[in-house]
């Protein structure tokens, strides 16, 4: 794998391996995530990619390799010392509280970072700077208005943005997001498109998505996995390009 | 988790002041059967914390209860009373001792298995105390009552006092712990853990460490379980098995149910009505059980949110205006604890 254009990733995995009794879901990648450059995975369905995102996540464990944030090795820790590492992710299907409103779905996500053991019996309605931090994180991906709804009665779309919305308030430096625009109308799509490539100005980004023409619109590197694999990484035109790419899934015309 | 708009609130406090006053108008016997379900509702509101609260349904609370309520008798020196100034710190941190090392293990597991977890631990305990010259063995033992005071300077707990006694001191103590439980799902700690029963993986990669959360509460439920525990002494002056065994975990989930699932208000309104119910149909038939099952079933069909649903109904649209003007206030939903604090709490009997 090429060297990465910043001078120290954020995250960088090596030769990181999952196995599912006989199935290698993801073999032997080589992965780094820097701040400023959005990284997109693209390849078809099975590829790996949601088990990729698993893996840096700590949602899984991996089988071998070994995935580094500054420095340490975190492979094979448990989710939440991950998260506290600084990673955000969210899901390709949704997962929010959706019993709860949608200001506290973020303010759950804001929250952790800002508390002490010792202030924890503290009202929550108390810590206005909490409050104040998700709802930020509200008006960042357009959704102040909704802060009151409760969040499983959201449209999909909207559901969409309150997950990014509670990744955000975690205040991560590394986000993992999984296939963010699914289920979006073009317009949604779009806005969302535009808001992750801000993000990734302060951000180490790994952007996992279907839509190709938002992919290749604002992704600075692409990845491009088969069956587990990488088998291309570079800038988007250059992968784009490149003939295995477009036999294995991009197709002629693309 | 306290009421959030000003009717409900009023209803709560009402409802205190109705059962303050109520022994002006209830012959003696009734005195003792309201203190009674007073520490029901207590030992019930402890397990709240964790169904209704966390999502973390338990088969073996009872083993908290009964563990406070032999240390009281344990710690009694011969036929001594010692003073619930003793008693009480000692029931409530063995309880809750207890809980922290059985949740360590329990918590390992998740759902159904937390559930038999739970219970095999609890039936452990009460075997320990059924086979072992420990507290009586099978028979139990008498405990000296402790002493409400110290010294020289206590509460009257002669044959015709006590009956009033009890019956206001429980009612401070459910009081009490219905507050203090209000203030937990309220704090910064409770939301983590109504939020750890709605979507416990999304907790955790938020950052959370679920597990530590859940022991805390357990440990905590443990604790406010083992106050009833010492209560339940105070009132009887005996301990036996039968207090940890899991009947009597099945009697504070069922109470729960009847009550309410989500609310605070629903374990109080459960353990009067039961408390009511099971007196009732003894008195009128000797077929209580039966009677009590038919009653219970009816009332959870009917109700599918308990008896504190009945009272909710008219605040939800009230609380759902003032949501929308609200900024942190979450909004009227019919999901359990702490979702909607205000359509919860405001019921009272």
């Amino acid at each position: 794998m090429s060297a990465p254009a910043a001078p120290s990733p954020a995250l960088s995995a090596r030769g990181l391996t999952r196995r599912f009794g006989g199935l290698v879901a993801v073999r032997d990648v080589d992965l780094d995530l820097t701040v400023g450059e959005l990284h997109a995975v693209i390849g078809p369905n099975g590829a790996g990619k949601s088990t990729l995102i698993n893996l840096l996540s700590g949602d899984l464990a991996p089988t071998a390799g070994e995935i580094r944030i500054g420095g340490t090795d975190v492979a094979g820790w448990p989710a939440f010392r991950i998260a506290r590492r600084g990673v955000g992710r969210s899901y390709q299907r949704t997962n929010i509280l959706g019993e709860l409103t949608v200001l506290e779905n973020v303010r759950l996500a804001a929250q952790r970072g800002r508390t002490t053991v010792g202030g924890l019996l503290a009202p929550a309605g108390r810590r206005r700077d909490i409050v104040a931090a998700a709802e930020a994180a509200l008006a960042t991906v357009g959704l102040a208005s909704r802060a009151a709804r409760t969040a499983g009665l959201l449209s999909h779309g909207e559901q969409r943005q309150l997950e990014i919305a509670m990744t955000l308030a975690t205040e991560p430096t590394i986000l993992l997001l999984d296939e963010p625009l699914a289920g979006m109308g073009p317009e949604e799509a779009e806005a969302t498109g535009r808001l992750i490539a801000g993000l990734a100005t302060r951000h180490a980004v790994l952007l996992v998505e279907h839509d190709m023409d938002v992919v290749f619109a604002i992704a600075k590197r692409v990845t491009v996995m088969v069956n587990g694999a990488v088998i291309a990484t570079g800038l988007p035109d250059a992968v784009r390009a490149d003939p295995q790419v477009r036999i294995a899934y991009l197709g002629e015309d693309a | 988790m306290l009421p959030q708009t000003r009717t409900a609130r009023l209803a709560l406090v009402a409802g205190f002041v109705a059962l303050a006053l109520l022994p002006l108008v209830l012959p003696p016997f009734y005195l003792m059967l309201g203190s009674t379900a007073f520490v029901a509702a207590t030992f019930a509101l402890s397990l709240q914390l964790l169904v209704g609260g966390t999502g973390l349904v338990s088969l073996g609370h009872a083993a908290f209860f009964g563990i406070a309520a032999y240390s009281v008798y344990l710690i009694s020196p011969g036929d001594t009373p010692l003073s619930v100034f003793v008693t009480l710190p000692v029931a409530m941190i063995a309880a809750g001792l207890s809980a922290l090392v059985i949740g360590a293990f329990a918590l390992r597991t998740r759902t159904f298995f937390f559930l038999m977890v739970t219970l095999a631990f609890g039936q452990m305990v009460y075997f320990v105390f059924h086979d072992t010259g420990l507290g009586g063995g099978a028979d139990g033992v008498f405990a000296p009552r402790p002493i409400l005071g110290i010294e020289g300077f206590s509460l009257p707990m002669g044959r015709r006092e006590r009956g009033l006694t009890l019956y206001y001191v429980n009612l401070a103590v459910m009081a009490a712990t219905f507050l203090v439980l209000a203030g937990v799902l309220a704090s910064l700690f409770g939301r983590v853990l109504v939020g750890i029963r709605v979507n416990e993986h999304r907790m955790r990669m938020l950052g959370y460490d679920v597990y530590a959360y859940k022991l805390a509460a357990f440990t905590l439920a443990g604790a406010l379980a083992g106050l009833a525990g010492h209560m339940f002494v105070v009132q009887e002056g005996f301990v036996n098995p039968e207090l940890v065994g899991w009947h009597r975990s099945a009697e504070a989930l069922l109470i729960i149910i009847l009550g309410g699932l989500g609310t605070l208000v629903g374990p109080i309104l459960g353990a009067i009505a039961l408390t009511a119910l099971g007196e009732a149909s003894q008195q009128l038939t000797e077929r209580q059980l039966l009677v009590e099952g038919l009653v219970i079933l009816a009332v959870v069909l009917v109700l599918p949110r308990g008896l504190a649903g009945l009272f909710s109904r008219r605040a939800r649209s009230a609380v759902a205006v003032e949501v929308a003007t609200a900024e942190d206030t979450p909004t009227a939903q019919t999901g359990p604890l702490g979702a909607a604090a205000p359509v919860r709490t405001e019921a009272a009997p």
